[in-house]
């Protein structure tokens, strides 16, 4: 049987910080110039999900990889770590 | 922290910690800043680290109860079509015995943790918790310090060492090196399955202790250029699987649905059966090689590991680079200090020892290995498919002339592909790894 992403999200030990790390500078650009919407498929999170009118970001599950930062065509996600200590911490690595 | 340093290290994963054992023997004033709650936190390989380099940073590792997984004594390597595929494999006795911890399978988050307190057993600080925001720098331009996001945190040091790792918004933000570009990096994925240690000893032929590591490639990454691999820890296996990220983003493909078909893959499937998932990470390989090596010294810094792009991909070796690069980086961090002299200029016996070993010589030889996978796709489709047609063909016992398959197996050959552009695939091939 097939392991669904959140499944696999529970696994992890996350810190989460009260603000989050990731943010979407323009939010209307990912409706209205953005077709391919790269952020949806690459981010090995699940993050970036579409909803009616606009991308949310679940930025409490992110693993920090940096894909959505350099992936996103219009480099229109603003990125840094989570403060320090906080975020995924691996058990096993 | 308002405090004056001799070195401050950016990242406490192999390469930083490495350069801190080296500095902080030599009674360097040293500290180690790592984001992680621990080191080792946000660290992944796909696990396994090789004891000549680790050796040559601590030559008596084996005595300080180092947290090995497994050593691996045989290394396989699959080449998969979607319902089948070829195995080649080699095992040898010496990896067992005289040539004992040659590569042998960790954790990152227990190596890399046991890693610094060898670092700070030499009297290393090593800071958890502390992300570095960005760099000090003097009226000309010179690194002399960092700025970190605690309250009271900026810090002074003679050199700066940016040993942290591939994803670096610090090098991206203070322009030491630039952002790599989606195809310049590999996104992979691991997941750690859990089986008992008996498990793993019988479903791969091992005795306990003892691993194996296979390499993948095929029709599982889907048609991108992209590698998966499994190895043996004591009670889990790793299993990675990565691409290409422009390929991905061009694909459409979602990471963990590409893990899960691997996991189906027929020959997967019998080695994690009945395992259990207990973690599941992501990060980036730097596919760039050679070539995308950014400036790695300049007036007051130095960069190591991952961070300077520093990682053979044909050889999957990247934790190795890391501790030799960290290790030169402090060998020329004490001629400078010895010297006064923290400009480029002093720093540089960092690039001739790179020159002169075995990192830069790798590295350039297979400087066009990323661009070989990246521009023949047909080893990631036609070619796992045609020969999967083929090995079926001459397997299957049909009452066919075996000269009769061997006619179906050409044509379907030039059905798919042409002599031409096959002498092409070799051609290049060869010449990426010559």
């Amino acid at each position: 049987m097939s392991m669904k992403v959140e499944d696999k999200l529970f696994l992890d030990r996350f810190r989460v910080d009260e603000e989050s790390h990731l943010r979407i500078i323009d939010g209307a650009l990912c409706l209205q110039e953005c077709p391919d919407q790269p952020c949806l498929y690459i981010c090995p999170a699940n993050v970036y999900r579409l909803e009616k009118d606009r991308i949310s970001v679940a930025y409490e599950g992110c693993l920090e990889c940096g894909s959505c930062r350099i992936g996103c065509p219009h480099l229109n996600i603003e990125w840094r770590f989570p403060r320090g200590g906080y975020g995924v911490s691996h058990k096993f690595g | 922290m308002d405090e004056a340093f001799d070195v401050a290290i950016v990242g406490a994963g192999p390469a930083g910690l490495s350069a801190a054992c080296r500095l902080a023997e030599k009674g360097v004033k040293t500290i180690v800043l790592e984001r992680g709650e621990y080191s080792g936190a946000k660290n992944i390989s796909g696990g396994v680290l090789y004891g000549h380099d680790l050796a040559r940073v601590l030559p008596d590792y084996e005595r300080r109860n180092f947290p090995i997984e497994r050593n691996i004594v045989e290394s396989r390597l699959w080449y998969l079509s979607q319902d089948g595929g070829y195995s080649l494999s080699y095992r040898d006795k010496i990896f067992a015995d005289e040539r004992k911890h040659n590569v042998f399978s960790v954790g990152r988050a227990k190596f890399d943790r046991w890693f610094s307190e060898q670092a700070r057993g030499k009297g290393a600080l090593v800071v958890c918790g502390t992300v570095v925001t960005d760099l000090l720098r003097d009226p000309n331009h010179r690194v002399v310090g960092v700025r970190t996001d605690r309250s009271d945190g900026e810090l002074q040091a003679k050199v700066v060492l940016l040993a942290d790792g591939i994803n670096s918004p610090l090098a991206a933000k203070t322009g030491f090196r630039p952002e790599p570009k989606p195809h310049q990096v590999a996104l992979a994925i691991k997941e750690v399955i859990e089986l008992t240690e008996e498990q793993i000893q019988d479903r791969f032929n091992v005795e306990p202790g003892q691993g194996v590591t296979i390499e993948i490639m095929g029709e599982v990454t889907q048609g991108m250029d992209g590698v998966a691999v499994i190895y043996t820890n004591r009670k889990s296996l790793s299993l990675c699987i990565g691409a290409n990220l422009s390929a991905l983003s061009k694909q459409k493909v979602r990471p963990y649905e590409m893990m899960e078909s691997f996991k189906e893959h027929p020959l997967v499937t019998p080695l994690i059966q009945g395992g259990k998932s207990t973690e599941y990470m992501a990060h980036w390989l730097p596919e760039g090689g050679y070539d995308a090596i950014p400036r790695l010294c300049g007036d007051g810094f130095l960069i190591a590991g991952d961070s300077g792009m520093l990682f053979n991909a044909p050889h999957r070796e990247g934790s190795n680079l890391a501790m030799t690069s960290g290790r030169f980086a402090a060998e020329a961090i004490l001629e400078a200090l010895a010297k006064g002299d923290f400009s480029r200029h002093g720093l540089k016996g960092y690039i001739s020892r790179l020159q002169n070993s075995y990192l830069f010589q790798d590295l350039r030889k297979y400087r066009r290995f990323g661009r070989f996978l990246r521009t023949h796709r047909e080893l990631f489709t036609t070619l796992p498919r045609w020969t999967q047609l083929a090995a079926r063909e001459m397997l299957t016992v049909n009452g066919v002339p075996k000269k009769e398959k061997q006619r179906v197996i050409w044509r379907e050959f030039r059905t798919r592909t042409s002599l031409l552009s096959f002498l092409r695939l070799l051609w290049d091939g060869w010449r990426s790894v010559r």
